[in-house]
């Protein structure tokens, strides 16, 4: 009988003892990962992304990234990742984010691309009491019109990107008496039409739009669009197409004299700059969503960021894997602090919500900030150049990049975007 | 005159691209009377042959010209490879059922040719656009316009009257005409049946993938090309009547002219404008523009 005490006494002990031990080096975060690895979106965002996600986490288990992030994994635990093709529409996604809660058990969930699936998911993963980091999505709806606990989106949202456009148009003098717009039939292309549009009449006020085209998502032939803008001859053609459908538009509308007629601006065109090379026309202004790929600041992180991506895929890193880097940044951030508030224990739930709500980090796209979203969406700087192939170095490459502050390009708390850029941007600090 | 000029010349290019690949599917079902739903699958399927084959040549050192000698040579090795294979591997089975039944198949053979595209190909895009610029550019108006699309044009006549010619002016020709109008009667007067089958699907899927190649230059190959261009093959063939060669070349340039005036005078409409021809033709023309007629069995 003694010995049965003194047994139950010991486990007991060493249970007590254990609790309040660090997260042992046995002791995995497991990381369910959400990204399109087939469909159109592959291509363009969800393999790239996934790619800058595998070296970063290979690189922190190895302790190999550099400082300040040169620590093991999360806080000494090795990150194991469970990886979800996001193709199959919102419904099947909101089933497999519950597979990764409760059948795979994943502490967290990375992902997802389109802003359908951010919005389907999002409340899923609120009603499970579970972290979900949304890494790419654009829609502002998200924190705009909701309010989460657990849902977190480390990207800035799309209006950025508008914003941007058109406040390096003002800068740098390009004449927009006139604009034209060609943008994908769906959420993504009409929220990006009305954004620019708004953005346009408080810095060009009293301009006229003209051709306003929305082919359909994955058109693929856009000769008949092509003819109405270069008929058109707007002094501006603005697009948020992306992809394939932005490849085959450049390819299309080169040749028939699109970007010499008419100033093209593109909002998300970094991605398709290495593999068009020379077919990707001169003078065209573009945007990659942030300060990503050719338009990164510089900094130890971004050059060594850019080391390992490139010695991997042969390619240099474009807009998505800079953005699922610094999701998963953000998350070691937020996870470390907690480990650091709770006596060093594998954190809950609820104490990396706590961490990572209205957090900073540094990226290798600078600085991000959980400003917005009630400390849930994140803030961060962004860069507009234009394209010119370099024929030394059988790249395009960017000139003219101009740099914005995340204040300047992005509504302040509390605001909704399209409201602040209607009400001429009050608040915003560009200098 | 000069708009006038434009939507002409836009609506024909779009015609031109969505004949080739609308004729394969006309022809496959007036002649095995299979709706098949996978022929935006050998589209596809054409396509990265044809980003693969011109690469090849590309990598030994042949002159651009060539290129277009790979395209039509990727469509011919997709069409004797997969046609045969899949109407003597599969459709076969199937033949005498319900025709919905056959959709159903086609429907199933269109979700594996997808993931076996992606198992060959992978997910990351092709490009072969180096064609394109073949042709040079012209100028209509006020505006240019890139030769090879206007070559578009050409190939989608010569491919036209290359099928009418073939099955109304030879005698291989007449014997398919024979086996669509009763294949019981041709297989008893001694003609094989199953051979024409498998000829007639290789034709189809050679044209589905000619589509394919020739569109290859002009876009970024990657998954996803095949739903959009079944859609609208299914849009002119139903315009045009289903089996007939004439109702798909009518077919094709309503809905491209159809297309490009909605672009240029209502963008709104785009879309909406190939499916409310669809509805007018419907309404006065149940079976379409060119129904084959049909003799009634006793």
């Amino acid at each position: 009988m003694a010995f049965i005490r003194m047994a139950s006494c010991a486990a007991a002990l060493a249970l007590a003892f254990g609790m309040a031990q660090p997260a042992q080096a046995q002791e995995t975060f497991k990381v369910g990962i959400v990204t399109f690895l087939s469909g159109q979106a592959a291509e363009s965002f969800g393999v790239p992304a996934w790619n800058g996600g595998k070296v970063l986490i290979d690189a922190l288990n190895k302790g190999e990234a550099p400082a300040p992030y040169d620590t093991v994994g999360f806080g000494g635990m090795p990150i194991q990742t469970v990886v979800v093709d996001e193709a199959g529409g919102a419904t099947k996604q909101v089933q497999e984010l519950r597979n990764l809660y409760q059948r795979e058990n994943v502490d967290v969930v990375i992902g997802y691309v389109s802003s359908g699936d951010c919005l389907a998911v999002a409340p899923a993963a609120e009603e499970l009491k579970r972290l979900l980091i949304l890494y790419d999505c654009g829609t502002p709806r998200i924190f705009e019109d909701g309010k989460y606990e657990y849902v977190f989106r480390t990207a800035s949202h799309a209006t950025m990107d508008n914003v941007a456009l058109a406040r390096y148009m003002k800068t740098q003098g390009v004449k927009a008496a006139t604009v034209s717009a060609i943008n994908q039939d769906y959420a993504w292309g009409h929220d990006s039409r009305t954004d620019f549009l708004a953005a346009m009449e408080q810095l060009y006020p009293g301009f006229k739009a003209e051709a306003d085209l929305l082919p359909k998502f994955g058109a693929g032939q856009y000769g008949t669009e092509i003819s109405a803008l270069v008929r058109q001859g707007s002094d501006v053609v603005h697009s948020s197409l992306w992809g394939g459908d932005l490849q085959a538009f450049i390819l299309q509308a080169g040749p028939r004299g699109l970007f010499k007629r008419s100033q093209v601006v593109l909002s998300a065109a970094d991605h398709v700059l290495p593999s068009l090379g020379d077919k990707m026309p001169d003078g065209a202004i573009i945007g990659a969503r942030g300060a990503y790929g050719l338009l990164a600041p510089k900094s130890d992180l971004n050059d060594w960021f850019w080391k390992v991506y490139q010695d991997a895929y042969n390619v240099y890193p474009v807009q998505a894997p800079y953005r699922m880097v610094q999701a998963v940044l953000g998350l070691k951030v937020a996870v470390e602090k907690a480990m650091a508030a709770n006596g060093g224990r594998k954190p809950t739930n609820e104490e990396i919500a706590a961490a990572l709500k209205g957090s900073e980090w540094h990226s290798p796209a600078g600085t991000i900030r959980m400003a917005l979203g009630d400390g849930h969406q994140a803030i961060q700087q962004t860069a507009i150049g234009r394209t010119r192939f370099d024929e030394g170095r059988k790249m395009v490459v960017l000139d003219d990049i101009q740099n914005f502050k995340a204040e300047c390009v992005n509504p302040p708390a509390g605001q909704k975007s399209i409201e602040w850029i209607k009400a001429g941007f009050p608040g915003a600090q560009c200098d | 005159m000069d708009l006038a000029l434009t939507i002409l010349l836009d609506g024909l290019i779009y015609a031109s691209w969505l004949f080739i690949v609308a004729l394969g599917l006309t022809l496959v079902f007036g002649v095995l009377k299979i709706l098949n739903i996978a022929h935006g699958s050998l589209y596809a399927i054409g396509a990265y042959a044809a980003a693969s084959f011109v690469a090849l040549f590309a990598s030994l050192g042949l002159a651009p010209e060539w290129s277009l000698v790979a395209m039509l040579l990727a469509a011919v090795a997709v069409a004797v490879v997969v046609g045969p294979l899949l109407e003597r591997g599969l459709l076969r089975l199937f033949y005498g059922r319900d025709e919905v039944l056959l959709v159903l198949v086609t429907y199933a053979l269109f979700l594996i040719l997808e993931d076996v595209t992606k198992l060959i190909w992978g997910v990351n895009p092709y490009y072969v656009s180096e064609p394109y610029t073949l042709f040079g550019n012209l100028e209509f108006g006020s505006l240019f316009y890139v030769g090879y699309d206007l070559m578009m044009i050409v190939l989608a006549v010569v491919c036209g009257l290359g099928v009418w010619f073939g099955l109304n002016r030879t005698v291989t020709g007449k014997i398919v005409l024979a086996v669509i109008h009763n294949e019981e009667v041709s297989a008893s007067m001694g003609v094989n049946v199953n051979r024409v089958y498998v000829a007639a699907f290789t034709v189809g899927v050679f044209l589905a993938a000619l589509g394919g190649a020739f569109t290859a230059p002009m876009i970024s190959v990657q998954p996803g090309l095949s739903v959009g261009v079944i859609i609208l093959s299914f849009a002119v063939v139903i315009i045009g009547g289903l089996g007939s060669i004439e109702g798909a070349a009518i077919g094709a340039v309503v809905v491209g002219l159809a297309r490009a005036a909605a672009v240029h005078l209502m963008p709104d409409a785009e879309l909406f404008s190939i499916y409310i021809v669809m509805a007018a033709v419907l309404i006065f023309r149940p079976e379409g523009l060119f129904q084959r007629v049909s003799a009634r069995k006793i």
